[in-house]
Parts: structure tokens; C-alpha cells; sequence
């Protein structure tokens, strides 16, 4: 009965809009962002250079889907899940497959001539601009419908009102959620997960120990490259599917990873939801919470149409101030990561 | 039969050799101490027998084998193994999985193996759980040396153990490695505390320059006038 009364006290409609256009828009971008940070981040640990084609990597991944999709459309149906989401694992796989060939085609001839670093981060803008290339020319730059038939939305009631969430932006949670612990117990209980950590510890005594390194790469790319496509795809499922799906959301993925600490899983994912829910809160219009106090405030006091901290079009910015911040604060990331 | 013999080596980064014709020679179960003014390519020796920087002339044998050139994986599983001076631990792997990475090759249960471990390295044994990169100096060495023991070699090559250590783990590591060559495993170091290192040597290599410049057992080293004039900093004791 408590609860009722203090609901009842409580602003609920505002309360319920921060909900959905802060706390679940900013748990869906942060997710998307903790995905795909999490995979660069790990080939920056091991193979020591920042792979700035893993945002077309998302949306080659999230375009195999579409023609998986398109191929098999009455899928989903049969098991009650969106047939994309249905076949993700097997555009994951194939997307895995793509990187591991990227890796064999342009980057490992560079590793063994043994270049520096930098010159692996401009190898990879070339492989960005082709991937863009390539899935431009096949698909156009048309904006392009993952669902087959209608996207549900769930409605969870909320003191009178409803939380508001698609069934993509629940995939997306739940995947997010699952895909973290799994690599969690990966990392910490396999050999191979143990290697990657120790490779990206120290790559030189991971070579004197007889660690495979050829196994902990391949096994890396395949990593990043299939939680790339699985964001690409959640993403385009959420919203739509564009040539420039995750071109865009290349830097504050750079900043999570950045923010968290580069070469730490657990920092990119912190990393991620952190620039996501920044990212939200800051464009979010303040003014719509301060309304109920309006009857408290004096007369001459005006609350303005709009209060958000940075316009919607400056967005972008926001991930370089957290960034800023951030390392300010800790210079080495929120989890202590390397110098690359 | 000698478990390692290098066959004058002539090794270097590319560019002028630091190695002129080195060669080594020691026994199964035995201590060979390298030791040598700074420059004298003591640690690129170790590093041109573990297969990290290229011989171009000369040839090493290892348990019969030629190893000349040999990759780090194929050494490792040959029962070769090499400690690093620095940067020889993986940080922030717990002590526990610094030492399951020294058995990455093994398929078999190696359990038994780290039990062993902690009984030559008792400090390693509470700390288990802790990232190797909290631990003092010494403990580090200790998580080294017990990452290289996991292969179980025949041979383990250590790179200035004791070098940073205060005295008190100076001491307890080299007799640790002294009881480490009693259980059975040869070991090949270079270190710069000569006097103690040749001390408990059965064969000492003298370096200068990239070349050998007296070879002997470790006693007779120590006894030389000419080597402690020049290499043990004043006379012989």
C-alpha cells in the first residue's frame, strides 16, 4: 500500500518518459557501443593497432543478415523470433570468416614484415573505404527494413502509464547481457581465453611460453568480428539498415574503448554504456522534468522550451568530452589500458 | 654427451653481429654460468638459442638435435626453456595462470606439476589468486622461473634472475635454482653477481666482445687471476 502512495506522489508521466528516452535509449546505444568496442578493443590488446574497419565490419555483418533474411524470410515464423535475429548466428559466422580473411589478406602480411602499428591503422581506413565500397555498390544507399512483418512492442505498465520497448531493443538486451558473460567465462576459465589475456599482457613471453599466437589471433578476429555482426544486425533491427549504419558510430566506439581502458574487455563494456547513457542524458530535454515543479516556482521564473545540455546535431561531441574527462581523470582508461 | 653445444654462433639484429663465434658447451644436469662485461652479448646469446633473433652462422645442438633457427613453440616442446630478464611475467594473469600459460603445449593434467611449483616457490602458493604484476621483484622471478619449469625441460635458460633483487632474494633464488638443478633440469644463465653464479657453476663462459673468452668450471674461473683481474672486479679471494 506504501508503494502506491509513494507512486502516487511521484510524477509518473515524467518519470516514465525518462525511463524511455533515457534509461532504455541509452541501455540500447550503450549496448550496440559495448559490442563492437569490446571486439576492437581485443584485437588492440593482441594485435596492438586500433582496427578503424570495425564499424563496416557491423554493417557487413548486419547486410549478411538482410540476405540471409531475404533468402529465408518465413524462418522466424516457425520459432516466433524475427527471422533476422533468427539468422544472426550464422551471419556472425560468416562475418567471423570475412575478418579472418581481411586479417590473412592485409594485415598479417604487414605483422610478419613487421611494421609499426600505425602504419596497421592506415591499412585498416583502406579496408573501411573498401568494405563501404563493396557493400555500396551490391545494396546501393537505400535505407533497407530487417523485419519481414512488424516489429512487436511491448507495453509494461508503470504506475498508470508504460515502459515502452521494441522486441529488437529486448534482443539486443538480452543478447548483450548473455554475449558479456559468456566472454567473461571465456576469458577467465578456457586455455585459449587465458592465452588471449596473456598475449595481450605480453605478446613476446606469450611466444616464449609456446603459445600458439596464430591460434589466439585467428580466435580473436573470429571474437570480434562475430560480436560485430551480431551489434551491426541488432542495430539495423532497431532502427534501419544503411550503407552508413556504423560508419557513424565509428568514434564513440573508438572513445568507449578508449574510456575504458584499451585492450580491456571489461573496460570497453563499461566503456560503451558509459558514452551511450552520456550520450543520452545529454541531448535529453530537461525542461519535461522540471514541469510538475512549475507550480513551485515563482512567477517570474520561466522554464525554458528546451534544456538539454547539447543540441541533438552535436551529439557527436559528446563522446570526446567524456573522453576528455575521463582521462583526465584516469589517463589510462577507467580499467588501466595500454598506450597504443 | 652434452645436453647443448653452440658451435661458434655468429648472431645479431640485423646490421653488425653482436655474436663473433660463441660457443657453449654443457652436460645434462648441469649449471653453466655466463658472465661477461655489459655489451658482451651474454643475453643475445641466450636469445640467438632460443630462436629470437637469427643465426647466421654457426650451429646449435640440442638433446642430439640440430635447433639451429628453431622457432620458440617447437623449442618449448623440445623441453627448452627460457626466462626473460624483464617483462617476464604476464601481469595481470593471476600467479595460478601465469603458470597454466608456462603448460599452454601440455594436453595432459599438469595440476600435479604446480603443486610442485609452490613447493620450490612457498611465497607463490597464498598468492595464487593475485595478479602476478602485484607482487614484489622476487616473487615475480619465482612466477617466471615456475612458468618456464611447467614444460618440465631438460634445459632452463634464465636471463640475469637476480638482477634488481635485494640480496636477501638474490640468495633465495639462486638456491632455489641450485635446487631446481638437483631435481634434474640443466640450467644455462647469464648473470652479473659473477662471484655467487660461478660459485655454484659447474661451467662458466666468460664473454667479451661477442667471442669466448675463458672457459671453465666454474671453481677454476673463480681461481684465475686474469679473470677476476678483469671480470670479478679485483683479485681473487
Amino acid at each position: 500500500m506504501e508503494d502506491v502512495g509513494l507512486l502516487a506522489a511521484m510524477p509518473i508521466n515524467e518519470i516514465v518518459f525518462f525511463i524511455n528516452k533515457v534509461v532504455i535509449a541509452g541501455l540500447i546505444i550503450g549496448s550496440v557501443y559495448a559490442l563492437a568496442a569490446v571486439g576492437m578493443t581485443l584485437v588492440s590488446g593482441i594485435l596492438r593497432f586500433a582496427n578503424f574497419a570495425h564499424g563496416d565490419i557491423m554493417t557487413l555483418g548486419a547486410f549478411v543478415a538482410f540476405v540471409l533474411t531475404m533468402l529465408m524470410p518465413g524462418l522466424g515464423a516457425l520459432v516466433g523470433l524475427p527471422t533476422a535475429f533468427v539468422v544472426m548466428p550464422l551471419a556472425m559466422v560468416v562475418t567471423a570468416a570475412v575478418t579472418i580473411f581481411l586479417d590473412k589478406r592485409f594485415y598479417a602480411p604487414l605483422r610478419t614484415v613487421g611494421y609499426k602499428p600505425i602504419t596497421l591503422v592506415i591499412a585498416s581506413f583502406g579496408v573501411m573505404l573498401m568494405l563501404q565500397g563493396v557493400i555500396r555498390l551490391f545494396f546501393g544507399t537505400a535505407p533497407r527494413q530487417m523485419y519481414v512483418t512488424a516489429k512487436d512492442i511491448y507495453r509494461i505498465p508503470f504506475g498508470g502509464r508504460h515502459i515502452i520497448v521494441t522486441e529488437p531493443q529486448l534482443l539486443l538486451i538480452v543478447f548483450t547481457i548473455v554475449s558479456v558473460v559468456a566472454l567473461h567465462l571465456f576469458l577467465t576459465r578456457s586455455r585459449t581465453g587465458k592465452a588471449m589475456r596473456a598475449m595481450s599482457d605480453n605478446a613476446d613471453l606469450a611466444r616464449i611460453s609456446g603459445i600458439s599466437t596464430g591460434h589466439v589471433v585467428r580466435t580473436t578476429w573470429i571474437i570480434a568480428g562475430s560480436l560485430a555482426a551480431a551489434a551491426g544486425t541488432l542495430l539495423a533491427m532497431d532502427v534501419s539498415l544503411k550503407p552508413d549504419l556504423s560508419f557513424n558510430l565509428l568514434l564513440p566506439i573508438v572513445a568507449a574503448m578508449i574510456v575504458g581502458g584499451v585492450g580491456q574487455p571489461y573496460g570497453a563494456i563499461s566503456g560503451g554504456l558509459l558514452v551511450g547513457f552520456t550520450e543520452t542524458l545529454s541531448v535529453f530535454n530537461w525542461a519535461i522534468l522540471l514541469r510538475p515543479l512549475k507550480p513551485h516556482l515563482p512567477e517570474w521564473l520561466e522554464i525554458p522550451a528546451n534544456l538539454a545540455f547539447v543540441p541533438t546535431e552535436y551529439k557527436l561531441v559528446v563522446p570526446f568530452f567524456i573522453l576528455v574527462a575521463v582521462l583526465i581523470w584516469r589517463p589510462h582508461g577507467i580499467f588501466k589500458g595500454r598506450v597504443l | 654427451m652434452s645436453i647443448l653445444s653452440m658451435r661458434d654462433i655468429h648472431a645479431g639484429y640485423g646490421g653488425a653481429n653482436i655474436l663473433n663465434g660463441v660457443s657453449i658447451d654443457i652436460e645434462a644436469h648441469e649449471i653453466g654460468v655466463i658472465i661477461g662485461p655489459n655489451g658482451a652479448g651474454k643475453s643475445t646469446t641466450l636469445k640467438a638459442l632460443f630462436g629470437l633473433l637469427t643465426v647466421s652462422e654457426g650451429s646449435v645442438t640440442f638433446d642430439g638435435e640440430d635447433i639451429t633457427n628453431n622457432n620458440p613453440e617447437t623449442l618449448v616442446r623440445r623441453g627448452l626453456s627460457f626466462v626473460p630478464q624483464e617483462f617476464n611475467v604476464f601481469p595481470t594473469l593471476s600467479v595460478r595462470e601465469n603458470l597454466e600459460m608456462g603448460a599452454y603445449v601440455r594436453r595432459d593434467d599438469f595440476r600435479p606439476l604446480i603443486e610442485k611449483i609452490f613447493e620450490y616457490f612457498p611465497p607463490l602458493r597464498d598468492k595464487h589468486r593475485q595478479p602476478a604484476g602485484e607482487l614484489s621483484g622476487g616473487q615475480r622471478q619465482m612466477v617466471a622461473i615456475g612458468r618456464a619449469l611447467m614444460m618440465e625441460p631438460k634445459l632452463l635458460l634464465l636471463d640475469e634472475p637476480t638482477a634488481g633483487l635485494s640480496p636477501r632474494y638474490m640468495g633465495e633464488i639462486l638456491e632455489r635454482v641450485i635446487a631446481i638443478n638437483e631435481g634434474g633440469v640443466g640450467i644455462l644463465m647469464v648473470e652479473q653477481n659473477a662471484r655467487q653464479a660461478l660459485a655454484i657453476a659447474h661451467k662458466g663462459f666468460v664473454l667479451a666482445g661477442g667471442r669466448n673468452s675463458f672457459t671453465g668450471t666454474g671453481q677454476a674461473l673463480l681461481d684465475n687471476p686474469e679473470v677476476a683481474e678483469s671480470f670479478l672486479g679485483g683479485g681473487a679471494h
